[in-house]
């Protein structure tokens, strides 16, 4: 049976998100392993160029809605384009990159067309000729392999940097137009703006050393040590997520997916489990080292080194043993 | 303002977590249980609402008996009520079930706002609220880092967090769906005379059979989708790794990232 494969891809300021071109590669895999033709599919207004771009792969077809009410993205206007045409034609499967944009909509596309919903996966399997989903839970502390079950559309968000764009395969595909009825209050929303979070006075992405810490720090009192390393290593402080909330460090300082990405020669991750919006924005960096009391944390799959045990034990000897190669 | 807030109570992701016995989901007998991180906030949010509009808050959750639990501690910070679907069949619902369930409850009291958190600590779907608002016919938005009132309670001024460092600021029509994200605000405590008139207040338990739904069409009997296996994920590379006492773990650490990794 010849599976329907659909991709649609993420864009601002006229060019492609990243994860919109992995979404593409793990639709064109996907296709090459279950027997099946892809097409991708790109929502907005005044985007001919950038549907040229997408129509050089190896795709039965780039589908464009161009239409005034998407050169917004609202989850409104993104459902009403896509639920008809999902509802009319049933493809099997629906690929999204599971970003801050797409997770906000799919769910009520999901929910507006009977389709099948599977959040963030990470990888797949084919166990019998059937599709198996891998996908974190518990914060990426475990993962769960998932099947959809019943008859209809399984409309799947892939998590950043979980499939490989490298594979990507060209082409020339045909660019075909998507009718698409939007009405005045299908929006939900009237855009006011769009401000920076914060302000980002401190640029971590210029940083040779970070050192970031996590929940397990338990509180901005415990911080002096932790600035004594960094200081020593001539590095900026980062932070997770829990930090930043509990307002233990400003938000300049996050590492994230709502945060800043970073690269960095070096990377100590302090009493940091590892969630995956905490990897996406740092697990470019060369060398990562991490400090956790619980050896089953996920930060330590991504690290080169990693010390299990308190970090408020082990940064104060990490200062003294740097101070001894030193002398 | 009639407000409702969904919470989950889930296990406390700082312990341990085992695997079941059958491979399908974690061992829950002995596990700690907390209300979920998200729902937190998105609790405060609607508590600091219904007091400066001077409304009330009713909590709704989906899950077993030990859920009283957490609502007893969400009514002892300031909720008026709490409504439970707790019968047999709503257990283990993907988002668009769950979603389904909780938006049925939610239409029974008449609510004008509803706020979630969004994302749970256990499946983490990211999903339900999204749903739910679906099912009401509401707008929606995911990820929200602020609200504001507008004048007449017909409108909101909502902020909702993008990628890389990035807010988006608009106008979203009540009633709707505002799924909160961590650190909007800052959650409260609960004070011992809020403890005590907790016991006081009303948990309702409801039933599919209650909000006109099929057993067929809740819980995973209703779900598009069902969990094989779960597993702790298999090592990358994987760090080499030292142990024990922490002044002969960081010497070793130091000798490799200076003879080894050269980074100091």
């Amino acid at each position: 049976m010849s599976r329907r494969i659909w991709a649609v891809l993420q864009h601002r300021d006229g060019k492609l998100h990243r994860m919109s071109w992995e979404a593409v590669a793990a639709a064109q895999e996907l296709a090459g392993r279950l027997g099946g033709r892809v097409e991708a599919f790109l929502l907005g207004n005044g985007i001919e160029a950038l549907a040229r771009e997408v129509a050089a792969h190896e795709l039965a077809a780039v589908r464009v809605a161009d239409d005034p009410a998407l050169a917004d993205y609202t989850p409104g206007g993104y459902v009403a384009a896509l639920a008809p045409v999902l509802r009319a034609e049933q493809p099997d499967l629906v690929l999204f990159p599971h970003t801050y944009q797409s997770v906000e909509y799919v769910a009520r596309l999901a929910q507006a067309s009977g389709a099948g919903l599977l959040p963030e996966a990470v990888g797949f399997e084919l166990v019998d000729e059937q599709l198996i989903w891998k996908r974190p839970i518990f914060g990426g502390k475990l993962h769960a392999r998932v099947r959809a079950k019943g008859a209809g559309p399984l409309l799947v968000s892939l998590q950043s940097a979980a499939f490989s764009a490298d594979g990507l395969r060209a082409g020339a595909a045909p660019v075909q137009k998507l009718a698409v009825e939007i009405g005045a209050d299908d929006a939900g929303r009237e855009i006011l703006g769009v401000e920076q979070a914060g302000g980002e006075q401190v640029d971590l992405t210029k940083a040779d050393v970070i050192v970031a810490v996590g929940r397990g720090v338990g509180g901005a009192d415990k911080m002096a040590p932790i600035e004594e390393l960094a200081a020593l290593l001539g590095a900026e402080l980062g932070a997770s997520r829990p930090v930043i909330d509990s307002g233990w460090l400003p938000r300049d300082r996050q590492i994230g997916s709502s945060g800043q990405t970073v690269a960095p020669k070096l990377y100590l991750a302090l009493g940091i489990s590892g969630a995956i919006q905490h990897l996406v924005g740092m697990k470019g960096s060369s060398v990562i080292v991490a400090v956790n009391k619980d050896g089953g944390a996920p930060i330590f799959k991504v690290a080169n080194y990693g010390v299990v045990g308190d970090l408020h034990e082990v940064v104060p000897a990490l200062v003294q043993a740097i101070g001894e190669l030193r002398s | 303002m009639k407000i409702a807030v969904c919470v989950k109570q889930v296990p406390d992701t700082e312990t341990r977590l085992r695997v079941a016995k059958d491979g399908r989901w974690i061992e829950e007998e002995d596990q700690p249980f907390v209300l979920s991180e998200n729902d937190e906030y998105a609790l405060e949010e609607g508590l600091q609402i219904a007091e400066r509009s001077g409304g009330e808050v009713i909590v709704f959750s989906l899950g077993p008996e030990r859920v009283r639990e957490a609502l007893r501690k969400t009514l002892a910070l300031g909720a008026a009520r709490a409504v439970l679907l707790s019968h047999s069949a709503f257990a283990g619902g993907d988002a668009l079930a769950t979603g389904a369930a909780l938006a049925a409850a939610i239409a029974r009291e008449g609510c004008e706002l509803v706020l979630t958190g969004s994302q749970s600590g256990d499946a983490g779907w990211g999903s339900t609220g999204t749903v739910l608002a679906g099912c009401l016919g509401w707008p929606h938005a995911w990820l929200v880092m602020g609200i504001q009132l507008e004048e007449g309670a017909k409108s909101a001024r909502v902020t909702r967090e993008m990628e890389s460092g990035l807010n988006e600021i608009f106008r979203i029509s009540l009633p709707a769906v505002l799924e909160i994200q961590a650190g909007i605000n800052h959650p409260r405590y609960a004070s011992l005379k809020g403890i005590m008139a907790a016991k006081k207040k009303e948990i309702l338990e409801l039933g599919p059979g209650d909000l006109g739904l099929e057993e067929s069409a809740v819980g995973a009997a209703g779900s598009r989708i069902e969990i094989v296996s779960v597993a702790a994920p298999e090592a990358g590379g994987g760090a080499q790794i030292f142990e024990g006492d922490a002044a002969a773990a960081a010497k070793a650490l130091v000798e490799k990232l200076h003879g080894e990794a050269r980074v100091i």
